[in-house]
């Protein structure tokens, strides 16, 4: 069996499972946000009644992250859904952006997007967050509502994302009937060279299979060159199966996921058992292919969607309006450090935003110093405008007053994920997306550059 | 009784997501809430570039379209998970979505929840009709007729009885899975 099938099949009690079966699984972790979360709470009311229990306390997680610096009263209103849900229900795992349990949230347009406005619980990002606070292990199954549950994969776990009526459904019963997928194979070799990043390995692969090349299928990740990769590496390529369709993505466990899970979950003091799934010899596959990681190139996917390939050497010629870094897939501590390394000392010529991931990324980008300052102010003094206030912010638009949303036409280079037609905002602008470096280089130039030009 | 849907189509390009479908923007409105869930659907398909789809789907000031069947090319509902996106179009008045295929969890959201049924079509549909053309969709019998011309569909197989209960918590029931009377929607 595949990683996917030796996952479904313990989740589900058999022995053996094969793509295209049938199978109700036992969910080991829930997650929902403040988007998704309110839906999902009303469909499990409805349908299990205004007093009902969830299945288990101990495996749902609750993650304000989307529409949370906003003056928008019914994105504040969301946020307070979850609150109360999670004091009804007396929920352990809920990352509130306020202290008081009781309390409104509302966020002070006068303060500015840019001065910390949470409380000591609040994380921001939802599958940044998730392995940061222990919630993902090794051999388990992650459901979240969140089409980007899949990032998850990366620690060798099943994660896909679902819609509020399957997730109301698990908060009820804790399980789900799904669809064992079939599993196609992305072999890795070689390293990545100088410039190339994880970013420019997904999207190299998500060009070569299309935009809907893994629809319905898993995507697993094998080869040397996977355990040549850091856990933020293999996140960064995980989150970004659904890009191509996929149903999940999933990696092997080696001595860095396990190091990796073992210290989040002491540090968390969430559950430490789990067992992870290993390679079997005997595999079928619905696509196999090897990828040369030397051979890569920084690479760009153009509008309208994450499919649309090229070279960033290709596309010099290409004039932009802003620079964007942040987002699940973009905005962790790594990327920012990749981005600074490149702006460091230089000036940027067009706007360009960074939001962290996660308020640990704010706190480490203070923190880490390079010649006696820290990365922080470093970003700073080549002129990105950075938030404190960690979240999803512009990566899907938002309502308008988000920081870094395209609120008229233009054209955006972008360390995050999806860009399909308005995705960031306006639905007349264009947005590019690349790796941190590249997004870095273009920064400076005002051009989609490659970054090698400003590397040795 | 026969069960058939006569309207005009509404045809879209390939790729059509969720951000298209119905934009982040609106996504504070919660579907399950009756007021919020209608709101939804007045801003079905908003997220089309005017440039492309001069013709509105929702005309200015209705809360419905006039277009029970939507024609879509390859990977119809790509991007998000959200469910907001074949609610809106259920809660706007479509029926059934005519793809040459769909985003998984889009199509998972329509069995899901019962808001419309996301049939797959053999031929490209999109590239023959028109927004406007008056169709029938026959579910007895998986077929859409357009002046004349008859285009059988894949049958949808086992999820088909599912959204005529109308979503998983009332096939469920029906068929025992879980206990219980099916609230009042
Ligand atoms: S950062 Fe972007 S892709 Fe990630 S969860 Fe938020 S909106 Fe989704």
């Amino acid at each position: 069996m595949t990683l996917t099938e030796k996952v479904l099949a313990r989740a589900s009690g058999k022995a053996h499972v094969q793509p295209g079966d049938n199978v109700w699984v036992n969910v080991d972790v829930l997650m929902t946000h403040d988007v998704c979360g309110p839906g999902t709470i009303g469909v499990f009311k409805r349908e299990f009644g205004q007093h009902a229990k969830v299945w288990d306390q101990s495996k749902v997680v609750i993650i304000p992250d989307h529409y949370i610096f906003t003056a928008d009263s019914m994105s504040n209103r969301n946020v307070d859904i979850l609150r109360s849900f999670v004091h009804e229900q007396k929920l352990p795992y809920f990352y509130d952006v306020i202290d008081d349990p009781t309390g409104e949230w509302k966020f002070d347009a006068s303060k500015g997007q840019l001065e910390r406005q949470y409380g000591s619980n609040y994380t921001g990002v939802c599958h940044t967050t998730l392995p940061w606070k222990g919630h993902t292990r090794p051999g388990e199954i992650l459901f979240g509502t969140d089409s980007h549950t899949c990032m998850a994969g990366a620690f060798n776990q099943f994660a896909t994302g679902i819609g509020n009526t399957d997730a109301g459904f698990i908060l009820g019963t804790g399980k789900l009937l799904i669809k064992v997928p079939e599993t196609m194979r992305f072999f890795l070799e070689g390293a990545l060279p100088l410039g190339v990043m994880a970013k420019d390995v997904i999207l190299h692969v998500i060009g070569e299979i299309g935009f809907d090349g893994a629809t319905y299928r898993a995507m697993q990740w094998e080869g040397p060159g996977v355990y040549s990769l850091s856990m933020d590496d293999r996140m960064t390529i995980a989150n970004m199966a659904i890009e191509a369709g996929g149903k999940n993505g999933i990696f092997p466990c080696d001595q860095k996921t396990l190091d990796y899970v073992n210290e989040r979950v002491a540090e968390n003091g969430t559950k430490s058992e789990f067992e992870p799934v290993e390679i079997d010899a005997a595999q079928v596959f619905s696509y196999d292919k090897v990828f040369d990681l030397s051979k890569l190139e920084p690479t760009v996917a153009c509008h309208p969607d994450p499919g649309n390939r090229k070279l960033a050497k290709e596309l010099e010629h290409i004039h932009l309006d802003r620079a964007y870094i942040g987002s699940c897939t973009g905005g962790k501590t790594s990327d920012f450090l990749a981005f600074a390394e490149v702006v460091r000392g230089k000036t940027v010529k067009i706007d360009t935003v960074g939001v962290p991931a996660t308020t640990k990324v704010v706190r480490e980008l203070k923190e880490i110093l390079w010649g006696g300052q820290s990365v922080w102010q470093i970003l700073q003094s080549a002129g990105v405008q950075l938030t404190e206030n960690a979240s999803c912010a512009a990566c899907l638009g938002g309502p308008v007053d988000t920081f870094g949303r395209l609120n008229k036409p233009m054209k955006c280079i972008s360390a995050t994920n999806r860009n399909f037609p308005g995705r960031m905002g306006n639905k007349e602008s264009e947005v590019f997306l690349a790796s941190p470096y590249t997004v870095a280089a273009s920064a400076l130039t005002g051009r989609i550059t490659d970054p090698r030009t400003f590397m040795s | 009784m026969a069960h058939t849907v006569t309207s005009p189509v509404y045809v879209v390009r390939d790729n059509i997501d969720t951000d298209q479908i119905i934009p982040a923007q609106y996504l504070t409105l919660v579907p399950t809430i009756a007021e919020e869930y209608v709101k939804l659907g007045s801003y079905a398909l908003i997220g089309l570039p005017d440039a492309l789809y001069p013709k509105r789907f929702i005309s200015e000031g209705d809360i419905s379209t006039p277009y029970k069947i939507v024609i879509a090319g390859r990977n119809f509902g790509c991007g998000s998970s959200r469910e907001h996106a074949p609610i809106a179009l259920g809660a706007a008045g479509v029926e059934a979505v005519v793809a040459d295929g769909f985003a998984r969890i889009f199509f998972r959201n329509c069995v899901a929840t019962g808001e419309v049924y996301p049939y797959d079509s053999p031929v490209r549909l999109c590239d023959v009709l028109h927004t406007g053309d008056v169709a029938t969709l026959d579910f007895d019998v998986d077929t859409l007729t357009v002046g004349g011309t008859v285009y059988s569909l894949k049958p949808l197989g086992e999820v088909r009885p599912v959204i005529d209960a109308g979503g998983i918590f009332n096939f469920a029931r029906q068929s025992g899975m879980i206990a219980g009377e099916a609230p009042s929607h």
